[in-house]
């Protein structure tokens, strides 16, 4: 059973004081997300990511479509008990400590008053919020007001997370700490469907990812898959500063960084660039095939016309 | 109460307790209530007349303006500061939010009459040195001010849902003051000709009614009340604030939460 599907949805908001105008935020969405994998939704700012999100919250009114989750109608309120949901740059009630809001938000839930309490230890401990009863939120950083958003979202032990930019507002070592999260999440056999605009945080963490851009579908696929494309280029790193000059001549973009030299040449010439390395007797370290980055992915189907994405999108979904 | 609507109120209560500003608007209407006895004091023969006037009239203006100024974020807040989102979010349907905001802020408007009519006791005590048998009137004003405050809820919220704070505040505030002079609107309206009469007449039934349930000078007179106008003023009340609420409920059903 998929976790999510997405069946044309699609929103237009009526923009302007006098004269209305329509302005489509989504076009029809058609998007269907596996149990248990963590999917990555990408975009530039404005792209309908987070519009996308609002409207499988029930906070937004799509204007035609309908979705899925967990197999039932989305504006079902039931399916809401097995979801969780980080907005993004949350901000919750600032005169309630941690531990009151999430007793408040686990009673809305409907998580039973005995195993509340030892809820909210857990998800608190989970995401690195300790040392903090009796703080009110309103004395919270950004980073810690992350944290208790992720905390909220986790607390009653839903199938299916969406998280809303969640490494925003964290420091390097919080985004790590995150990252394992949803990592820990997908093992235990929970759906994670994110949006970000991180690429590498997409890269290193989903199984799949969309793109779109100004409230279109550019591609989607499995992470591998579109990373894949050899690009007819290899990278040859040795250790040195030394650049042979029968290396230059095959054409080689050299970069020295530190005692290491890397250098990128074309498919053909790695033979030949190993013996040039042999000969002058110098310490081969790696030799990689040049892969097409999800940032270069992410780059074109954003450059791509439309009418272009309509072609390729075909073979992509 | 189902339980998600009962946890909702508790939170909108515990949110005005924790704000400052309901404090020192109880702190002012109990100075009001503690002036009352200074003037009372100066006022020979009639400082009881004077205590329950200025007692009640405090009670009921301060509660108008916690009402108000506590009722016109209950929605509006929620969406700027997006805490709504995490709250809809979860098995929580629009209808009971809007019914858990009423009851929180009604509730906390409760607790506060109960502790202003303390205050109000207690000047009229220091006055008259014993209280008799008429004085138990002022219970039926301060059962009437609650009705008040419960249509002033439903209304700030039916504009909450809609509007921005500022303009909700003055769509409160005007409602209010058209509502106390709702006998005058009838009386203008019953004088008037033509087209004239028939729109006064409308806004004299569409505005709330609350110079029916203002019987703070009847109470001071030691006026009685029968049961009659007491049945009829709680069913008009609960009308009122029902219609108001649904109203609320209807806005907020269709509204995109950008």
């Amino acid at each position: 059973m998929a976790a999510i599907e997405i069946l044309g949805l699609e929103k237009t908001y009526m923009v302007g004081f006098w004269r209305k105008r329509p302005k489509r935020a989504l076009q029809p969405l058609q998007l269907t997300v596996e149990e248990g994998e963590i999917f990555g939704f990408l975009g530039p700012n404005g792209a309908g990511k987070t519009t996308t999100l609002k409207i499988l919250m029930g906070l937004v009114f799509p204007t035609a479509g309908t979705a899925r989750i967990l197999g039932h109608d989305w504006t079902d309120p039931e399916v809401k008990a097995q979801i969780g949901f980080l907005p993004e740059q949350p901000y919750f009630y600032d005169y309630l400590t941690a531990h009151e809001l999430l007793d408040y938000y686990g009673q809305l839930s409907g998580v039973p008053g005995k195993d509340r309490k030892r809820r909210i230890e857990e998800v608190l401990q989970r995401v690195g919020l300790t040392d903090i009863k009796g703080v009110q939120l309103r004395k919270f950083s950004k980073g810690m007001l992350q944290r208790a958003g992720i905390a909220q979202a986790i607390l009653h032990n839903p199938k299916l997370v969406f998280f809303d930019e969640p490494m925003s507002g964290l420091d390097p070592l919080g985004r790590r700490e995150v990252r394992d999260l949803m990592e820990q999440l997908k093992q235990e056999g929970k759906t994670v469907f994110f949006s970000t605009h991180i690429l590498s945080d997409a890269e290193a963490l989903c199984d799949r990812v969309a793109i779109i851009h100004k409230g279109e579908l550019r591609g989607v696929g499995a992470v591998a898959d579109l990373t894949a494309t050899v690009q007819g280029k290899v990278e040859v790193v040795w250790q040195g500063t030394q650049i042979p000059v029968s290396m230059k001549a095959l054409g080689a973009e050299c970069h020295v960084t530190g005692d290491t030299v890397r250098a990128v040449i074309p498919e053909n010439q790695q033979d030949a660039a190993i013996d040039a390395l042999r000969r002058e007797c110098i310490r081969l370290i790696a030799l990689t095939p040049l892969r097409t980055s999800l940032e270069a992915y992410f780059v074109e189907k954003l450059q791509l016309s439309p009418t272009a994405t309509e072609k390729t999108l075909g073979t992509a979904v | 109460m189902n339980a998600r609507i009962f946890h909702i109120a508790a939170n909108t209560f515990r949110e005005a307790v924790r704000d400052r500003v309901l404090y020192n608007l109880i702190g002012f209407a109990l100075l009001l209530s503690g002036a009352a006895v200074l003037v009372g004091q100066i006022s020979i023969d009639i400082e009881r007349l004077v205590v329950i006037n200025l007692g009640l009239t405090a009670v009921s203006l301060f509660g108008v303006v916690i009402a108000i100024f506590i009722g016109i974020g209950l929605v509006s807040k929620e969406i700027e500061k997006r805490t709504l989102y995490t709250v809809l979010s979860r098995p929580v349907r629009r209808w009971e939010f809007i019914v858990g905001k009423f009851f929180g802020l009604a509730g906390t408007l409760v607790v506060n009459t109960f502790f202003m009519a303390i205050g109000v006791f207690g000047a009229l005590l220091y006055v008259v040195h014993k209280f008799s048998k008429p004085d138990a009137l002022i219970l039926v004003a301060l059962y009437f001010i609650i009705l008040e405050f419960l249509v002033i809820c439903s209304l700030a919220l039916l504009f909450s849902s809609f509007s921005s704070p500022l303009l909700s505040a003055v769509f409160a505030f005007s409602l209010f003051v058209i509502g106390s002079f709702a006998d005058d609107l009838r009386g203008f309206a019953g004088m008037a000709h033509g087209v004239t009469r028939w729109v006064a007449t409308g806004a004299a039934y569409l505005v709330p009614n609350f110079s029916a349930l203002n019987v703070i000078s009847a109470v001071a007179h030691q006026q009685p009340m029968n049961s009659q106008l007491i049945l009829q003023n709680t069913l008009y009340a609960l009308f009122y604030t029902t219609m108001a609420l649904s109203g609320a409920v209807l806005i907020f059903e269709r509204r995109n939460l950008k």
